[in-house]
């Protein structure tokens, strides 16, 4: 018996993967070049699976913002929000953020994956009842658990499924806290929201979206896709990154609830972690800023949307969504969607990698994410890359089972 | 309240897992779901709602990692069934 007898299933699945090219699982960017472009195995690849949607992540007033933060104020808090962790600039993004989002207050976490487990586990508690839509994000199941409430899974983006479950929950006065994600990372599917929310109004529940990949993208005003459908007042807390479209890392809960404030010390999440360093905060800051100023961004990433979803749809690939700023290609197994991959890289475009049990439905997929800074001959390399991949594989002696159609 | 036949719901359960009993085994009520069968995390929640739906009872996701075995599965559907 040894404690990592229980990698030995992960370890098999890798040496599989391995011995058909690069290592996808951590493959390294050996020089990141732009918001687009990178240095991987000596050779320069278009980047297309970095969520990076507004390729910020090098733009000069969100760089300089960064640098004369890390000059000024140190390269790190060294402590809690609730200890010496608090900078003005934390105050001065929480604010931001909250008129951004047009709430009364916005919390601030030092990742998205905390801030999801801190806003849950502190808001619902063993008396509580936590509705998880089935595709939802790991960090949500884990506040989940955490939190200790009664949690129950509905089916994926099911206003239906979510409405019996609640009417069959036996005690109808506790708290329900129905918790979905505006724009699911994977598929890069949308959550119908408008019917949610009337769910959410007919059963006296609470909602929390996550926007970590719609914020900067869906509604007049970029706040999102709760935005985008016109239900914004429905949605009692909303949840985010700063490490999308806003080009650093952190994340973010903010809400309309008079007592929203204390949520900051009844989580672990925000109280056992130090709190941003003052570079990222900065940068995060001016990146807020940008996005509320600079609509041309997001326009742009919607052009590039639409560009790569028409060119890989008429290219015939099984795309699993709507044009939106996540690509999703569905491979007929996993073995194609390695050796897809590979090919992929060796034609100098990296796209994400997505196998069981990452994935719904136990689905393998080529993900793409699009972002504003890639060109459009860049767009076009990428569908040309898919397209040579997908005729080398028809042909080629390698032909993996099941390509054809 | 409600009665239940626990033998019928351990032969509706049986039927469902044995898509994932790859290794041939006779399922009882003493396997164990995750060690004894082919059967991730996912499949397991996803079962679960269908059986959720098929009694129409709620089993919480924190409930499930107190059942091991199928007789426990058993048990839980039962004293839901009977509570409601």
């Amino acid at each position: 018996m040894d404690l990592f007898d229980k990698f030995d299933g992960v370890a098999e699945l890798h040496a599989e993967i391995a011995a058909a090219g690069e290592f996808p699982f951590g493959l390294c960017m050996e020089r990141v070049l732009s918001a687009t472009e990178a240095i991987v195995g000596g050779r320069k690849v278009i980047l297309a699976g970095t969520n990076n949607y507004l390729g910020l992540t090098f733009d000069p007033e969100c760089v300089a913002a960064a640098a004369a933060a890390v000059r000024e104020h140190g390269t790190g808090t060294t402590g809690s929000r609730v200890a010496n962790g608090t900078y003005a600039g934390h105050l001065e993004l929480s604010r931001d953020l909250a008129a951004f989002l047009g709430r009364r207050a916005a919390i601030v976490f030092t990742t998205g994956y905390q801030a999801v487990l801190g806003a849950l586990s502190g808001l619902a508690g063993p008396d509580d009842v936590i509705l998880l839509d089935a595709d939802a994000h790991a960090s949500m199941y884990d506040g989940c658990r955490l939190s200790g409430a009664t949690v129950i899974r509905f089916r994926h983006n099911d206003p239906a499924d979510l409405d019996r479950r609640l009417k069959r929950l036996d005690n109808p006065h506790s708290n329900k806290l129905i918790v979905v994600e505006g724009l699911y990372s994977m598929l890069g599917d949308r959550a119908p929201l408008a019917e949610i929310a009337e769910v959410k109004r007919r059963h006296n529940a609470y909602l929390m979206v996550d926007e970590a990949h719609s914020l900067g993208i869906y509604g007049e005003n970029r706040r999102g896709v709760a935005e985008a459908a016109g239900v914004e007042a429905d949605v009692d807390f909303v949840v985010g990154t700063f490490s999308k479209s806003l080009g650093a890392i952190g994340g973010f809960c903010a809400s309309d609830h008079p007592k929203f404030e204390f949520l900051q010390f009844g989580t672990r999440a925000y109280m056992f972690t130090a709190s941003l360093s003052p570079s990222n905060v900065a940068s995060v800051t001016a990146a807020l800023e940008k996005i509320r100023t600079t609509p041309a961004l997001t326009e742009q990433l919607w052009k590039n949307a639409r560009h790569l979803h028409d060119g890989l749809g008429r290219l015939g690939f099984d795309l699993c969504a709507d044009v939106g700023p996540v690509v999703a290609v569905k491979m007929p197994d996993r073995e194609t969607a390695v050796e897809m991959w590979n090919r992929l890289l060796q034609a100098g475009v990296y796209v994400n990698l997505a196998i069981p049990p990452g994935t719904p439905g136990g689905l393998a997929l080529l993900r793409c994410s699009l972002s504003a800074g890639h060109g459009e001959t860049q767009i076009a390399q990428i569908i040309d890359a898919f397209a040579r991949a997908d005729a080398d594989m028809r042909s080629g002696p390698q032909r993996a089972a099941g390509t054809g159609d | 309240m409600m009665t239940v036949d626990r033998d019928q719901i351990f032969a509706d359960l049986r039927q469902r897992l044995e898509a994932f009993n790859k290794a041939g085994l006779t399922l009882t009520e003493a396997t164990d779901i995750a060690a004894d069968l082919s059967i991730d995390s996912v499949a397991v929640m996803d079962l679960i709602m269908e059986i959720e739906d098929k009694y129409d009872i709620s089993i919480p996701m924190n409930a499930l990692s107190e059942m091991r075995t199928i007789g426990d599965l058993v048990q839980a559907i039962v004293a839901s069934v009977e509570g409601t």
